[in-house]
């Protein structure tokens, strides 16, 4: 390795000196042949290399699109019916800018071509014309105006309210990976603290599962264990969706700033501590439709943090399951809620470093509360409506 | 009006113009006239080649982490050797990874792009193109540049520290900025990132004032504002961008330190640290505060940043296509357009950070409306080159390389401006190409358009003729090859400040791209040296500059001599009669400004050569 990079280096450094060579040459040509031949003749050199750049850049644009296009998502339909408005836009778009481009871009390097210098020419003298400012002022602002137009006419639909049939799940970023939440079968969430966090405990999201008083820098908090949350599903290792179901995600943070960044279905939302962020969209395919149409037996709905987190951001990786109903009826029974019952003794919420817990929650409390879980899952629900 | 700085006119009279030093100043000592200078001249020079250092780096800190993306699985011993535990094992250490592009952002856009391009042409332009014998405030202009290097001071000494510098990204959000448990690089490496930067805002506002009552107050008898170059135009803009725009900056800062230090909850709420296993004592602020108040510069500033370069094209393009520019008057109210709706978009950062969606929408309407600027200035480039007589001297090529990417990278802005469109390609390499070639490489050009321009002014040499158009092309072709593939990188999705896609089902079949965007980044960075190297060589050994007036063009800094001494002129300073695009008129070649206004002369009409109102 050392000898090779001694040996680029080597290249390297001769390459810089035949250059320089050549260019301190090129100097001395130019003192001998006269200033003035020597300046039109690196004018001619320079105004075709600037017909040669187009005309090398249009095919390079070609060539580009050719390699690489099938490697974006644009090939393939979009996993949501938001994500297909979202192409709709940015194809609307890509003409129109597209356009622009060809237009401007060949105008530029022909006009520099064509109108170099010329002895026997001079140049124009034309310092403006108001009816072409008006023009190009006018044409862009149209052309803008429609593009603002369908922007926002997409934009309030995918931002608008879910569907009152949305299925509701929760999305908790934190250094570096990715919690979910189900209501349970209350279809309920259950109020969360984040002092009650307790990873020993399996309490990641600080779920209020017993009664607990603390003292914080706001004064002492009284914190009422919430029995809506016992049923409360958490999953760290993917989230199910159901195919032509409305998801609305709620979009938390423990830490720092995430974003859930779904590019299959284009959607995208930040995650901030302290601020819940909602989203919502259809999924159009199952993963396995999914594989089929990209032709991809390995193909997943990757959730990707899209903001900037810390060192392990490039890692943090989260998982989307599109199932069909029956699938995800299938699923979900086999999901046990999150909640442990607090035990007396061994209590690990006392030990952790973190969550300062109530000077013990009462112990007939705790036992009511533990009996909570015991109740048939229809009878808790009954007692919260 | 006599703008003399009195101290200078006498001995400026002595001055020899055609021997080529002009240095018969009262004697200076070296120190004076080289370090603590506060001739506008010399204070350009520091700040470009204090900048070009800073450019050197940074680029070189790109290089890095682009070989990492690259070839991530390949081990160089010698990245060990030079960069210790960073790179243990011959690779880069995401750690590392994340202080390198934290580091490329922050250099680039604040040391280079914002000092070593407005405080470079802003000192050296001003003065000279206005007619004034400095600026209004020579000492502050002096501290300007020593705020700007203590500045740098700092971050270079960031570079150093145990637990490395800033590397939460260029933008530094908090909480993750504020934390230092949530990454090492939010240790003392963020507090000397903030010191350094409140600095480099003090030194931008002792410029911008300076820079403003310049032009508002020294210029030369006759120099009315419309009869102003665009060059001086495009800077006074900036320099009001900067002035409204970097306190906010600061104070964001300062909110962000009490956050670190003091116990205060401006952006921090109910955050829980798994490392430490610790919940914060923080409730009720919020992150989203932090991105208003950094994008309410961080939107001006990608204006700050290409409005010096947008003035240099004009002026360059129309020198060498021996044109006046077409619609100056257009040309001054886009830029006075661009100004005002750069205050207004900053939130098209934020469409997705959880802002209420409604606020997106106005922001969607007030930044494509500032596209049309944008587009009258590109046309109006194009109608100045149309049935020119063009000259392609090195600045001229790097002026149309810039209106190319200005254009390339613009047009891509009307995609990101679009919030629909953003949601998509958000923070994904759609925009690291969108923003490289509108304000990176663009930027840049007209940077170079400058320095090859101006050079002759500078040094009273010429740079090697040939090794420019080998940096030109070459850096022309670089620069699209190593930004336009990402566009196609952004529409599948790829997430920027990633430091390896190998896990990723979605993102892992880029390797061929993203060897080949390296592999054209080191050439690019390879002939960038080239140019330090024509740079500094033609300083000594270029080829003397012969007459006052190498490019044949109307401005007045071109009336100074060869080389012109503290106070620029010697004796009077000229006073001006039209403006400053009188080219190929009348039978004539060039018609400088200090000319007056014969009675047979054709075509009048230009705004600012009318007669004295």
């Amino acid at each position: 390795m050392t000898t090779t990079g001694l040996f680029l280096l080597a290249i390297l450094a001769l390459g810089f000196l035949i250059t320089f060579q050549i260019a301190k040459a090129s100097e001395y040509v130019s003192v001998l042949k006269g200033e003035k031949k020597s300046f039109e003749q690196n004018n001619k050199i320079n105004g075709f290399l600037m017909v040669v750049f187009l005309v090398l850049g249009l095919i390079g644009v070609w060539w580009c699109n050719k390699a690489l296009y099938h490697k974006t998502l644009m090939p393939y339909p979009s996993a949501s019916e938001h994500g297909e408005n979202i192409d709709t836009m940015l194809k609307i778009t890509l003409l129109i800018t597209g356009i622009v481009f060809f237009i401007t871009q060949i105008l530029l390097f022909w006009f520099a071509y064509k109108y170099q210098y010329s002895d026997k020419r001079r140049a124009f003298y034309y310092p403006h014309n108001n009816k072409l400012e008006v023009l190009w002022t006018t044409v862009p602002a149209i052309a803008l105006c429609t593009l603002v137009g369908f922007g926002l006419y997409y934009w309030f639909k995918i931002t608008g309210d879910a569907p009152a049939n949305a299925m509701q799940v929760e999305i908790t970023g934190r250094q570096f990976g990715w919690i979910y939440r189900y209501p349970g079968k209350d279809n309920v969430f259950g109020k969360k603290y984040f002092r009650m966090i307790d990873e020993a405990d399996g309490n990641m999201l600080g779920l209020l599962w017993k009664d607990s008083t603390m003292q914080t820098p706001n004064g002492v908090q009284n914190l009422k264990a919430d029995p809506t949350g016992f049923d409360d599903i958490i999953q760290t290792s993917a989230m199910y969706l159901i195919k032509d179901q409305p998801v609305k995600l709620i979009i938390n943070s423990r830490d720092v700033i995430h974003d859930v960044g779904l590019p299959h279905f284009r959607m995208k939302m930040d995650a901030v501590p302290g601020t819940p962020t909602t989203m919502w969209f259809t999924p159009k395919y199952t993963t396995e439709e999914m594989k089929k149409i990209t032709n991809n037996p390995n193909f997943e709905y990757e959730i990707a943090c899209d903001q900037m987190c810390g060192n392990g951001h490039y890692s943090m990786k989260g998982l989307i399951k599109v199932v069909t109903r029956d699938e995800f009826v299938l699923w979900r029974a086999k999901q046990q809620p999150g909640y442990k019952a607090p035990t007396k003794a061994g209590d690990p919420a006392l030990n952790a470093p973190g969550a300062q817990p109530a000077p013990a929650a009462q112990p007939a409390d705790t036992t009511a509360a533990g009996a909570g879980v015991v109740v048939p899952k229809g009878n808790l629900v009954a007692a919260h409506k | 009006m006599a703008h003399e700085v009195e101290r200078h006119t006498g001995e400026a009279a002595l001055i020899d113009v055609h021997n080529g030093h002009g240095h018969a100043e009262h004697a200076q000592s070296f120190w004076t006239k080289y370090i603590f200078s506060q001739d506008h001249k010399m204070i350009a020079r520091q700040f470009l080649i204090t900048g070009m250092i800073w450019a050197i780096i940074g680029a070189a800190f790109s290089v890095l982490f682009r070989i990492q993306l690259a070839f991530s699985g390949e081990q160089y011993p010698i990245l060990e050797t030079l960069f210790g535990h960073w790179a243990a094992g011959g690779t880069i250490s995401a750690e590392f990874y994340y202080a390198l592009v934290t580091m490329h952002g922050t250099i680039m856009i604040f040391f280079v792009l914002t000092a070593g391009l407005s405080g470079t042409f802003a000192n050296l332009l001003i003065p000279l193109q206005c007619g004034a014998r400095d600026m209004a405030s020579p000492l502050l202009n002096m501290l300007s540049y020593w705020f700007f290097f203590a500045a740098s001071v700092v971050m270079l000494s960031s570079l150093f520290l145990q637990t490395g510098p800033a590397s939460g990204g260029w933008t530094a959000y908090p909480p993750l900025s504020a934390l230092g448990d949530a990454q090492p690089g939010s240790r003392q490496g963020m507090d000397y990132w903030l010191i350094s930067l409140g600095l480099f805002v003090v030194s931008t506002l002792l410029g911008g004032i300076n820079y403003i009552s310049t032009i508002l107050n020294l210029r030369t008898k006759g120099m009315t504002m419309i009869r102003l170059p665009l060059t001086v135009w495009s800077l006074f803009f900036t320099a009001v961008l900067g002035l409204l725009a970097f306190p906010v900056l600061l104070s964001a800062f300062i909110l962000l330190l009490f956050d670190r230090h003091m116990g205060t909850s401006f952006y921090l709420n109910e955050i829980f640290i798994a490392n430490t296993g610790q919940a914060l004592p923080n409730e009720g602020g919020n992150a989203i505060l932090y991105q208003h108040l950094f994008w309410f510069l961080g939107h001006p500033e990608v204006y700050i940043v290409i409005l010096p370069a947008m003035g240099i094209a004009s002026e360059v393009i129309s020198v060498n296509a021996r044109k006046p520019i077409f619609g100056y008057s257009a040309m001054v109210g886009s830029l006075f357009a661009i100004a005002i709706l750069s205050f207004l978009v900053w939130a098209h950062h934020m469409f997705v950070s959880g802002m209420n969606p409604f606020l997106g929408s106005v922001f969607v309407l007030l930044t494509l409306l500032i596209a049309i600027p944008s587009a009258i200035k590109v046309f109006n480039w194009l109608a100045t080159l149309w049935r020119g007589n063009i000259r392609f001297t090195p600045a001229m090529l790097f002026a149309i390389g810039f209106v190319s990417m200005f254009i390339s990278g613009g047009l891509t802005g009307i995609w990101l401006g679009n919030s629909t469109i953003d949601i998509h390609v958000h923070d994904t390499y759609f925009v690291i190409a969108h923003f490289h070639l509108v304000m990176g490489v663009a930027a840049m050009f007209g940077m170079f358009a400058g320095i090859y321009h101006w050079f002759p002014k500078m040094f009273g040499r010429h740079m090697n003729a040939t090794l420019s158009y080998i940096h030109f092309w070459i850096t022309l072709v670089g620069a699209y090859c190593i930004f336009w593939p990402m566009h196609y990188l952004g529409l599948a999705g790829v997430p920027r400040r990633y430091f390896d896609y190998s896990q990723w089902n979605s993102f892992n079949h880029f390797d061929g791209v993203n060897k080949f965007i390296t592999i054209a980044s080191i050439i690019v960075f390879a002939i960038q040296l080239l140019f330090v190297f024509n740079f500094f060589y033609s300083i000594f050994k270029g080829r003397r500059v012969g007459t006052m007036n190498p490019w044949q063009a109307n401005t007045l800094e071109w009336t100074t001599p060869i080389l012109p001494p503290h106070g620029n002129w010697e004796g009077e300073i000229p006073e001006v009669h039209r403006w400053a695009y009188d080219y190929d008129k009348d039978e004539r070649s060039f018609i400088p400004q200090t000319e007056p206004v014969g009675d047979a002369e054709g075509v009048k009409h230009e705004v600012g050569s009318t007669k004295e109102v």
